[in-house]
């Protein structure tokens, strides 16, 4: 079961678990830190599902275990139907070719011993397409397809800014032509001037290119201006998925309403009440029983803690799940 | 009127590098009133930090210096004090806390003695009321059991914790300004709330002012009753908060604002953007520092740079020769 349109979506991710063992102590008392715990999603071909959530919710483990770089404890993702979960040598390499990642930070993402072509052209390399004339008439293309002159082909990374060099990581993301990328927090680095360049270009190569597009971001109106569908993560799990539009219409997790709550409005008129959340989030390796929210949440009841609500559709919405045994209530 | 607690003129701080002199702040004047909290804002590198640092003495020199203009806080001339002098102003008078926590503290200390050094440094008090002191404020700023974090280390607690210890730290010797620089960026939104939150209800408490150096638009429109936007080492416009927002005179400010992404009831098909980057600092165009990047630029301004005028009925300055 999933909250998006069974019709053949090009991403599937099924009952997906990540957990890490952790040593504790001088006892090496083994325990567990669940940081992916039973997710799953449906992401259609041109679509953009945005992942929010707090910092160690597990939104970027979950990107990662989705490509395989980092491999899935339990679950199942498929990929055009092909099963990526379980893939390795050879034939993961050859699925590899279908799915990128932008990363967060430019500065850190791009060696900064090489030339912008030589970048921009590993992923045609290591898969072996094409003649090397071939490949550097392709490295200029995508040059040309983020906005970066013909002259960035022979600098190095340091010479540019940081939104220019995460243009840099999206036309290596787009070397490949990819049906699915993963962008995570690909623009939290940036001025909010560039910002905004940034989001755009991604928008409009989403658009030609069809692009499934998995967009992680702590920043609700980030990820509000490129979903089309917007999950929010809490401590491993969604606890609330809804086109983007009708999650800040209507938020129906307390989390959810924490969350929008929570952000500055640049506007010094605006008053509105805000839920403060008390406390912190709880360590994963000690998650509350029941639903993982219910230590912060205003309306956490006895049935909260013996039992973890299940992601199901809202009453009146059959876009909209919300994992909550109180959903909606104020 | 009485006074300005802090008085800002003509300030200029330089760095030289191996390519040459950068003017990282570049005549900035401005004042901050008691109670008052200032906004900071503007991009990386645009001399916002620097500006703050300088408040404190605290600009890396070499091969940072303070090249000219006044500090004035409380009466005081700053610019040009001795390192003994300054150790005396700065956590009494003027303090600072920064964007990450966990780089300002230390890491080999417990928070408790960290803290009690900062008292006894300033204050003729033993250990234990000191000790006690420190406990007091790590309540004031909402640490649980206080007398427990006292013992731990600074890794031993989150990001929002540690902001905390830090503002409890700064605020400890009661100084009468706080420098702020992207105190909650650091953080996650929730917990930024709280943070901020808790700074604007202890800056009251202390009548105390704060300049809050921020990138985040939406920070300053919910803390500050006044804001200074600065722009490749310069103040570009000056004005209350309310008349900043409802009526940017500058393009860049304009530029900013619009840039923002912010919760829409409609979706926008493109987010409005600023394009173009800001000049390399090392080769400053001789007009308008926004010239290139700039809708409504004229041949005249890149002539010579616009001066910071007063311009309105409120309060507000702007350095531009076609304000909106």
């Amino acid at each position: 079961m999933s909250p998006t349109d069974p019709a053949k979506p090009l991403l599937q991710v099924r009952d997906l678990h990540k957990h890490f063992p952790v040593s504790r102590g001088w006892l090496r008392k083994r325990a567990v830190l669940k940081a992916v715990a039973g997710v799953n999603l449906d992401i259609a071909a041109g679509e953009t599902l945005g992942l929010v959530g707090e910092s160690g919710c597990g939104k970027s483990t979950l990107g990662r275990a989705i490509l395989q770089l980092q491999k899935p404890t339990s679950g199942e993702v498929r990929l055009a139907g092909e099963l990526l979960s379980g893939l390795s040598g050879p034939a993961l390499k050859r699925a590899r070719r279908r799915m990128q990642i932008i990363f967060q930070d430019p500065f850190a993402s791009l060696s900064p011993r090489r030339t912008v072509a030589q970048i921009v052209r590993e992923p045609l390399d290591v898969h072996r397409i094409g003649t090397p004339a071939e490949r550097r008439e392709r490295v200029e293309y995508l040059l040309q397809t983020v906005g970066m002159r013909s002259n960035a082909l022979n600098r190095y990374p340091h010479e540019f800014s940081g939104g220019q060099r995460q243009r840099i990581g999206i036309a290596r993301a787009l070397a490949l032509e990819p049906d699915f990328i993963v962008a995570d927090e690909p623009v939290s680095a940036l001025d909010v001037s560039v910002q905004s360049q940034v989001l755009n270009l991604l928008a409009k190569l989403q658009d030609e290119h069809g692009i499934a597009l998995l967009f992680i971001s702590h920043d609700l109106a980030v990820i509000q201006h490129v979903s089309d569908t917007i999950a929010v993560m809490y401590l491993g799990r969604i606890v609330e998925q809804a086109p983007a539009m009708e999650i800040y219409r209507s938020p129906q997790h307390p989390y959810t309403r924490a969350l929008l709550s929570a952000i500055p409005v640049p506007d010094p008129r605006n008053n509105r009440h805000r839920i403060v959340l008390e406390g912190e989030v709880p360590s994963p390796l000690n998650p509350p029983s029941g639903c993982a929210f219910r230590s912060r949440c205003p309306l956490a009841a006895a049935v909260c803690a013996e039992q973890e609500p299940a992601l199901q559709p809202t009453v009146n919405d059959q876009q909209h799940w919300v994992a909550c045994h109180f959903p909606g209530a104020e | 009127m009485p006074a300005p607690l802090l008085e800002v003129n003509n300030l200029v701080v330089e760095f030289s590098t191996d390519a040459g002199v950068v003017r990282a702040v570049d005549d900035v004047s401005f004042s901050v009133a008691a109670g008052e909290t200032v906004g900071l804002v503007g991009e990386s590198g645009c001399g916002k930090t620097v500006t703050g640092l300088a408040l404190l003495g605290l600009v890396p020199t070499p091969p940072g210096r303070l090249a000219s203009g006044s500090i004035r806080l409380d009466g005081q001339e700053l610019a040009g004090l001795d390192d003994s002098s300054w150790r005396s102003v700065r956590g009494r008078k003027v303090a600072m806390i920064f964007q990450e926590p966990m780089t300002a503290l230390n890491p080999v200390f417990r928070i408790g003695n960290q803290m009690i050094d900062v008292l006894r440094q300033h204050q003729r008090i033993t250990r234990r009321q000191a000790r006690a002191a420190a406990i007091e404020m790590l309540a004031k700023v909402g640490i649980p059991a206080p007398d427990k974090r006292i013992q731990e280390y600074p890794h031993q607690l989150s990001g929002g914790m540690r902001q905390r210890v830090m503002i409890a730290m700064a605020l400890s010797c009661s100084p009468r300004l706080l420098v702020a620089d992207e105190p909650t960026t650091a953080l996650d939104v929730t917990t930024q709330a709280q943070v901020l939150e808790q700074m604007v209800r202890l800056q009251q408490e202390f009548g105390m002012s704060m300049i809050l150096i921020t990138h985040d638009m939406g920070v300053v429109a919910q803390s500050c009753s006044k804001a200074m936007v600065m722009y490749s080492g310069r103040v570009v416009e000056q004005a209350p908060v309310t008349e900043l927002f409802a009526r940017p005179r500058h393009p860049y400010t304009g530029g900013l604002l619009a840039s923002i992404p912010r919760i829409r009831e409609q979706r926008i098909p493109e987010l409005p953007v600023i394009e173009g980057t800001v000049p390399d600092p090392l080769n400053l165009p001789e007009g308008c520092r926004f010239a290139d990047r700039c809708n409504k630029v004229r041949d005249y301004c890149r002539l010579a740079q616009p001066e910071l005028k007063p311009i309105g009925r409120a309060d507000s300055k702007v350095a531009c020769y076609v304000p909106d």
